[in-house]
C-alpha cells in the first residue's frame, strides 16, 4: 500500500522526523508514535501530501482521491456555519466533485454513516455546539463516505471520552476488516498496546537512525 | 417623497443607486466568506493595493473608469499573486505579506496621483465621485456583477469545504484547493474594482466587509447570512445615497457609514450573540 523511501520529514527545509524506510501492508493498522517534537504529525502530512517531503519519497499505490484525511480538530473552523449533515456531506468530494448531486442513494448513505457513529440525532447541530468526542464523530462519518482506500488520521482520540474513543476505535477495526489501510498518530501508549499491533515508532532516532517497522507483542 | 424623489428627477442618481446595488448583491457574499475564513482584513489590504494602478490609468487617460479599472484590476492581482506566494513559500504568515504589499502600493499609488492631479482628483479616486458614474460604468459594475455571481456559483462548494477544513481539498489533490482560493482572489479584486468606481478606493471595502460581518449577528446559516447581507448592503446603499444627496456628502463615505450604523445596531441587537439579546 504505501512505501517509505528513506522519507525524512519537516519543516521549511529543517528535518523534524528521522529518516524512515519501509513498508506498510495493505490492509494493516499501523499506530504511529513517539514523543514530543519527533514530527508524528509532520510525518502523517508528508504521507498526505501536504508537506513536501525533506529527503526521500513516500510512494503510495492509490490516486490521491483515494486518500482519507483527518486533520487535528484544531486545524478546523469550527464556527462556520456548517450543520453536521452538511459537514458529512462533504466526503461526498470524491465522488461528486464540484457539481455532482448528492442523490438519495448518497443521503442515505450520509444517514447510515451519521448512524454508525451515532450522531444522527445531530444531523442539523453546528461543529461550534458540538463537543470535541461529538465533533470527531462526525469527521469518522465523513472518511466513511469518502470510501478510501488508506486512511491518515491525525492524533484522533486527543482530549476525547473513552466512550467516544471505544466506538470509533471499533469503527476503525471494521474499516481495516473491509481492507482499508489505517496509519494512526497517537500517544495514548495504553490505547496502543490495546489495539494496534504495527506500530511504526520515531523514538529510536539516536540509537538507529532508521526505526524500521516493527511488530510488537502480538 | 423626498427618499425617492432623487432618484426619479437625476439620471446619475439612479446610476449610483444600480451600480450599488449591483455590487451590494456581488460583493457581499464575498465579504461574507472573507469574514468566516479571518481574512476580513485581506480585502482591506487589496482594496488599498488597487490604488497605483488606477492612479496609472488616471495618469495615461484621465477621469476615464475603464483605463482606472483595467490599472486598479491588474495592480489588486499583482499585489494578491505576490502576498500568496511569499506567504507560500516564506516562513511569513498571509496577512502580514498582504500588508507589507499593500502599504507598499497604498503609498506608490497616492505618489502617482499627486504627481498630476490636484488634491481633488485624489479625492475623486480615493472616496469616489458620484457624477463619474456614467454609462459605461454601469455596463461595468453590472457585467462584474453578474460574472461574480455565476463564478461563485460554481466554486461555491469547494470554497465552503476549504474554508471549514482547508487542509480537506489540498489532501485531495494538488490543483483544487489553490485554484479555488485563487479564483475568490480574484473575484474580491474584481469587486473592489467595480467598487471603487462608485464609492472610491478606500471606501469600496466598507460595503463589502460591513454588512458581512453584521449578518452574522442575524443568523446561523450560511445561506440566510449571505441573503441578509445583500439586503443589509442595499438598505445602506440607499440610505447612504439618500444622505450624501441632502446633506452634500461625498457618496463613498456616506454609503459605508450607513452600514456601519447597521452594523452597529447589528452587534448590539442581532438575535445571534448581539450584546444586548444575551
Amino acid at each position: 500500500m504505501m512505501r517509505f523511501n528513506r522519507l525524512q520529514a519537516g519543516y521549511q527545509g529543517r528535518a523534524v522526523t528521522p529518516v524512515v524506510d519501509g513498508e506498510l501492508a495493505s490492509g494493516s493498522m499501523t499506530a504511529l508514535i513517539g514523543a514530543n517534537g519527533t514530527g508524528k504529525s509532520t510525518l502523517l502530512k508528508t504521507i498526505a501530501g501536504l508537506l513536501p517531503p525533506i529527503s526521500g519519497n513516500c510512494e503510495l499505490q492509490i490516486p490521491r482521491k483515494a486518500l482519507g484525511w483527518l486533520p487535528q480538530r484544531t486545524e478546523l473552523e469550527t464556527r462556520f456555519p456548517l450543520t453536521a449533515y452538511e459537514l458529512v456531506a462533504m466526503g461526498c468530494w470524491p465522488r461528486c466533485g464540484w457539481f455532482g448531486g448528492i442523490n438519495r442513494g448518497l443521503r442515505l448513505e450520509i444517514d447510515a454513516a451519521l448512524d454508525a457513529v451515532q450522531m444522527r440525532e445531530f444531523a442539523d447541530a453546528q461543529p461550534s455546539t458540538l463537543s470535541g468526542g461529538q465533533l470527531q464523530r462526525v469527521l469518522f462519518a465523513r472518511l466513511m463516505l469518502q470510501r478510501s482506500q488508506l486512511w491518515l488520521l491525525d492524533e484522533p482520540f486527543n482530549g476525547i471520552d473513552t466512550q467516544t474513543v471505544t466506538l470509533l476505535m471499533s469503527v476503525l477495526e471494521q474499516q481495516q476488516q473491509a481492507g482499508t489501510t489505517l496509519l494512526v498518530v497517537l500517544h495514548d501508549r495504553p490505547l496502543v498496546a490495546r489495539y494496534f499491533q504495527d506500530v511504526l515508532s520515531l523514538d529510536n532516532a539516536a540509537s538507529a537512525l532508521t526505526p524500521q517497522l516493527r511488530r510488537v507483542a502480538s | 417623497m423626498t427618499l425617492i424623489q432623487p432618484f426619479i428627477e437625476f439620471g446619475f442618481m439612479r446610476r449610483a443607486l444600480v451600480a450599488c446595488v449591483a455590487l451590494a448583491i456581488s460583493a457581499t457574499p464575498l465579504g461574507v466568506f472573507l469574514s468566516l475564513r479571518r481574512m476580513s482584513l485581506v480585502g482591506d489590504a487589496l482594496s488599498h493595493a488597487v490604488l497605483p494602478g488606477a492612479a496609472i490609468g488616471y495618469l495615461v487617460s484621465g477621469l476615464s473608469l475603464v483605463a482606472m479599472g483595467i490599472g486598479g484590476l491588474i495592480a489588486g492581482l499583482a499585489v494578491a499573486l505576490l502576498s500568496g506566494a511569499v506567504s507560500r513559500y516564506t516562513p511569513l504568515k498571509e496577512d502580514a505579506s498582504f500588508s507589507g504589499f499593500y502599504l507598499g502600493s497604498l503609498a506608490l499609488g497616492v505618489t502617482l496621483v499627486s504627481l498630476r492631479g490636484s488634491s481633488v482628483d485624489l479625492l475623486h479616486v480615493l472616496f469616489g465621485s458620484l457624477l463619474a458614474v456614467d454609462n459605461a460604468a454601469i455596463l461595468l459594475v453590472g457585467g462584474i456583477a453578474a460574472f461574480t455571481l455565476l463564478l461563485l456559483a460554481v466554486i461555491f462548494r469547494p470554497l465552503v469545504i476549504d474554508a471549514f477544513d482547508p487542509d480537506f481539498l489540498r489532501a485531495q489533490g494538488k490543483w483544487s484547493a489553490p485554484l479555488v482560493h485563487g479564483l475568490f482572489l480574484m473575484l474580491v479584486v474584481l469587486n473592489l474594482v467595480a467598487g471603487f468606481q462608485v464609492l472610491g478606493t478606500l471606501m469600496s471595502v466598507g460595503l463589502m466587509m460591513l454588512p458581512a460581518t453584521s449578518a452574522r449577528f442575524w443568523s446561523r446559516h450560511l445561506a440566510c447570512m449571505l441573503g441578509i447581507a445583500m439586503l443589509l448592503a442595499i438598505v445602506s446603499a440607499f440610505i447612504g445615497l439618500i444622505l450624501s444627496w441632502h446633506f452634500s456628502l461625498p457618496a463613498g463615505p456616506a454609503v459605508v457609514l450607513s452600514a456601519a450604523v447597521l452594523f452597529l445596531l447589528s452587534v448590539l441587537t442581532g438575535p445571534c450573540g448581539g450584546l444586548l439579546r444575551r
